[in-house]
């Protein structure tokens, strides 16, 4: 066996096994980073940059970064956190972002990183998309004004459930999610609430219909502790106020 | 429209040209549009079914390319290039002219479906515009006279083979040559070379030469030949990048149309020094006008033995070329993006590490370099490295194409030794009254009359080859808010803060450009930018904000002039609430926005 590798973050020693990403290496070590189309059971996507860290000076995706011996990354710095907030507040105002409506809210992973990197308000000025709510699926409902185009949904859809519902389509600002059917419609699909699609949405954009409120507003995921203790909705099972299904 | 079974024919045989493969799809997709005009849902499906891949794959590609239509368009559509130099020669009169006599809003089609009329980033024609395109092919200097004509062949529904030759006459311009340009070169010489010499010997003349990227990014060319020639893999790529769509760039249009063989003949020895035997051309749509003639070229090289199988007579060698054209996506040039784009997909840059000389086409060793670095190379390996490093500075050797356009006497191509200064060029182009340059441009620097005395190198200003000169009688503002523009037209869409950012940065200068910002607008769009610079995935984003920085800190009064006297304006704006009316009716006039009076009553005009 070769000797065991580190890098240094925010100034603690970071073992990491060879190919392993920063983010990866952070987070087996107990590390948190904040991120949001990072999953760890899906390849890194390097697309919502919220995970941005400072690399020997310059900043790089902690999910898309190969970890190397001796790297000196910074992660919780003022600068940094002010460039996450930024990316954050780009998000809300890009979309159709109104918490207290949301079923989500206090479970959502989105909102939960906006809080943990300081954001109070969104800052910029709203775009206000219009986009379409689609309920035509008699088990699942898609608010396409939360979707921060992670593409979990459609990696998930694609390589796990071999069934290729999501897709994202159109250049810039335009780039939108879509079902992949004719009508654009996910109740003409095989789309079902087992889904690993339907677990791993860090918003409310997918959500899973008849079962609104289950669990009372302050006793939520994110009500009582930070992101950063708890973990992604994602990735937690569903007893412990998470989305998987175990 | 197409009759179904005409449609599928129609798909069917194009399809059958590129030999099924999925690689072509952008290919085929353009094709299928030039037969059909637009991309139906038909085709889309049929394209799909014939290709065997799956249908939203097919529809983000046609989704992607701002050339590929999938709504319905005019039998002739034309596209005005739209860059800050078409702008200064007056553009927008004649667009607005063109789109009243035919009686067509912008970016619509005419109800008769006969045509449709619309802008479209810099189409490279920036020392002969205005310019547009017509069905992809370039229109040059547009005036009243050649609109009055073109309103004619349009009604007339003239075929465009019928038009004026004339109108798609395209110049090359050059002024200023040197060893690139000006001195002969012998068809077959570096081929010769490298088979007299090997392999070896050529690459060490290569990093001799001290050969830096000519697309702008300056990688050394010897050590990128290097490494993918040492990489593993049995099967590597050669990828000659001609996207050239940085904004006020022409050269490697010239290039391409005149020294085309030089091209290749770069192209074929980096296949023999790297062990490819295949390369690739990607051509910008823009630059569709040059195709026949480069595959007529390609087809001359084939015959002379200088191409394709057993080249020069040696049965080792062996390396052939295929040239894809792009489809509108300046991202494209970007050269994962690139490798994206040739292997069929939407062109969205890829994570970096690893890089194409491991991991490039098809996921195979690949060697990208731009047009006039292959143009380089085969002289070097006739002339060896040490007469080309003879000329130049210390940290960048040889010469530099440069594009020069905007106010300028004689626009058009200067090859210089590196280390000029800029106001060497400006006295050589006839720009007597500049007030500032876009260097390397919109990605690149805005430098004030104070810097006129830097030099054009990888150690003062690097440059792709941009040269755009705003002289005293230009608002410096009207360039920036036109590059903001292009940067949020050409976003991919794939990272947050260049999708967002680019909006959110246009929206800002657009606001204080009219004269609706205040000092606190100012202080955003530095916060913003700087975000942009450090956060995005790749260098469009992190290069986007540059115009607006740069002119911040070179040209402050620029920016103060327009300023409200407040220390700060409402987020909610009245003005801003037009802009969707404003988008609608193609208005940016200063009629078309809310006075300062007007908004502080609250009433409209
Ligand atoms: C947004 C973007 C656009 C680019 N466009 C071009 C281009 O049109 N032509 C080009 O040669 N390089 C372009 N580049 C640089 C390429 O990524 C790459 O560095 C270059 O093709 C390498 O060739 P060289 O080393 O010979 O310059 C672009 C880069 C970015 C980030
Ligand atoms: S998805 Fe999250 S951020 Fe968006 S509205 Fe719902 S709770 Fe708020
Ligand atoms: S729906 Fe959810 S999982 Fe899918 S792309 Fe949008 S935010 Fe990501
Ligand atoms: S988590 Fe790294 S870019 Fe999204
Ligand atoms: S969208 Fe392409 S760099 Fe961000």
């Amino acid at each position: 066996m070769s000797e065991e590798q580190s890098f240094t973050l925010d100034g603690r020693r970071v073992p990491f096994q060879a190919g392993q990403t920063i983010m990866a290496a952070a987070l087996a070590a107990g590390v948190y980073i904040p991120h949001l189309c990072f999953n760890r059971e899906f390849a890194p996507h390097g697309s919502c940059r919220v995970c941005l860290v400072g690399v020997n000076g310059r900043m790089q995706a902690a999910c898309t970064t190969p970890a190397a011996a001796g790297q000196t990354v910074e992660s919780e710095t003022g600068e940094i956190r002010e460039i996450r907030r930024g990316i954050l507040q780009m998000l809300f105002v890009e979309g159709n972002h109104v918490c207290p409506a949301c079923e989500k809210s206090g479970a959502c992973q989105l909102q939960a990183v906006a809080y943990y990197v300081g954001m109070l308000a969104p800052h910029y000025t709203h775009f206000y998309p219009r986009r379409p709510v689609d309920a035509s699926h008699p088990e699942a409902v898609i608010d396409f004004n939360r979707c921060i185009l992670c593409e979990l949904c459609v990696r998930a859809s694609r390589d796990v459930d071999g069934k290729n519902v999501f897709a994202v389509q159109g250049r810039g600002i335009e780039a939108h999610l879509v079902v992949n059917t004719p009508s654009g419609k996910l109740g003409a699909t095989d789309f079902s609430i087992h889904d690993k699609a339907a677990q791993v949405c860090p918003t409310g954009a997918i959500l899973t219909k008849h079962r609104g409120y289950e669990i009372p507003i302050g006793q939520r995921l994110y009500d009582r502790k930070p992101i950063s203790v708890v973990g992604d909705v994602a990735t937690l099972s569903e007893s412990k106020g998470g989305r998987r299904h175990d | 429209m197409a009759e179904p079974d005409a449609l599928i024919q129609t798909v069917h045989d194009i399809v059958q040209r590129h030999g099924g493969m999925p690689t072509r799809l952008l290919q085929i997709l353009r094709e299928a549009q030039d037969s059909l005009t637009w991309l139906s849902p038909e085709t889309l499906d049929a394209v799909a079914g014939k290709l065997g891949v799956s249908p939203d794959k097919v529809r983000s590609v046609a989704e992607f390319y701002s050339f590929l239509y999938t709504a319905p368009r005019g039998s002739y559509d034309i596209l005005f290039s739209d860059n800050i130099t078409d702008r200064m020669l007056g553009n927008r009169e004649l667009l607005h002219a063109l789109c009243d006599r035919l009686g067509v809003g912008i970016g619509e089609t005419r109800a008769d479906g006969v045509v449709t009329v619309g802008t479209t980033s810099c189409t490279g024609m920036c020392d002969q515009g205005p310019a547009a395109l017509v069905n992809g092919y370039a229109l040059t200097r547009l005036d009243p006279p050649r609109l009055d004509r073109i309103v004619e062949l349009v009604n007339g529904q003239i075929p465009l083979t019928q038009w004026p030759r004339e109108f798609f006459e395209v110049v090359s311009n050059i002024r200023r040559a040197d060893i690139l340009l000006g001195r002969h070169f012998a068809d077959g010489a570096a081929l010769r070379a490298v088979l007299k010499r090997g392999p070896e010997a050529i690459l060490e003349e290569l990093v001799k030469s001290g050969l830096r990227g000519q697309g702008g990014a300056g990688f050394r060319s010897g050590a990128k030949w290097v490494s993918c020639r040492n990489a593993p893999g049995e099967v590597k790529y050669v990828v000659c990048n001609a996207d050239e769509g940085e904004p006020g760039t022409f050269k490697d249009r010239v290039l391409m149309q005149d020294f085309a063989d030089l091209v290749f003949e770069g192209m074929t020895l980096c296949g023999r020094v790297i062990g490819a035997r295949q390369g690739f051309v990607y051509l910008r749509g823009e630059y569709r006008y040059l195709l026949d003639a480069l595959k007529a070229t390609l087809q001359r090289r084939r015959e002379a033995g200088l191409l394709g199988a057993a080249i020069l007579g040696d049965p080792t060698f062996n390396f052939d070329i295929d040239i894809h054209l792009g489809a509108g996506a300046y991202v494209c040039g970007e050269e994962s993006a690139l490798i994206e784009s040739l292997e069929g997909k939407h062109g969205v840059p890829r994570i970096r590490p690893p890089f194409p000389t491991t991991h490039g086409y098809l996921n195979q060793p690949t060697v990208v370099n731009n047009v006039e670095t292959f143009a380089t190379a085969a002289k070097i390996a006739v002339e060896g490295g040490a007469w080309f490093a003879n000329r130049g500075t210390a940290e960048s050797k040889g010469t530099k194409l440069l594009s020069l356009s905007g106010d300028c006497k004689r626009p058009g191509i200067y090859e210089y030794p590196f280390g000029v200064t800029v106001r060497r060029v400006l006295d050589d182009c006839g720009a007597r009254d500049a007030q500032g340059i876009q260097m390397a441009g919109p990605a690149g620097h805005m430098i004030s009359a104070k810097q006129f005395d830097r030099r054009i190198c990888f150690e003062d200003l690097a440059t792709g080859g941009s040269f755009m000169v705003f002289d005293q009688s230009r608002d410096i503002l009207d360039g920036i808010r036109n590059f903001t523009h292009f940067f949020v037209h050409e976003s991919c869409g794939f990272c947050t803060p260049c999708r967002v950012g680019t909006s959110l940065m246009r929206d800002l200068v657009t606001k204080v450009h009219t004269g609706h910002g205040t000092r606190y607008d100012l202080e955003e769009m530095r916060k913003l930018g700087r975000i942009m610079r450090v956060a995005c995935h790749c260098g469009l984003g992190q290069t986007a904000p540059n115009p607006v920085l740069d002119s911040l800190d070179q040209f402050p009064e620029s920016w103060e002039r327009r300023l409200r006297s407040t220390a700060f304006e409402p987020a909610f704006d009245l003005d801003a609430a037009l802009e969707q009316a404003r988008q609608l009716t193609g208005r940016s006039d200063p009629g078309a926005y809310l006075r300062e009076e007007e908004l502080m009553l609250g009433t409209m005009p």
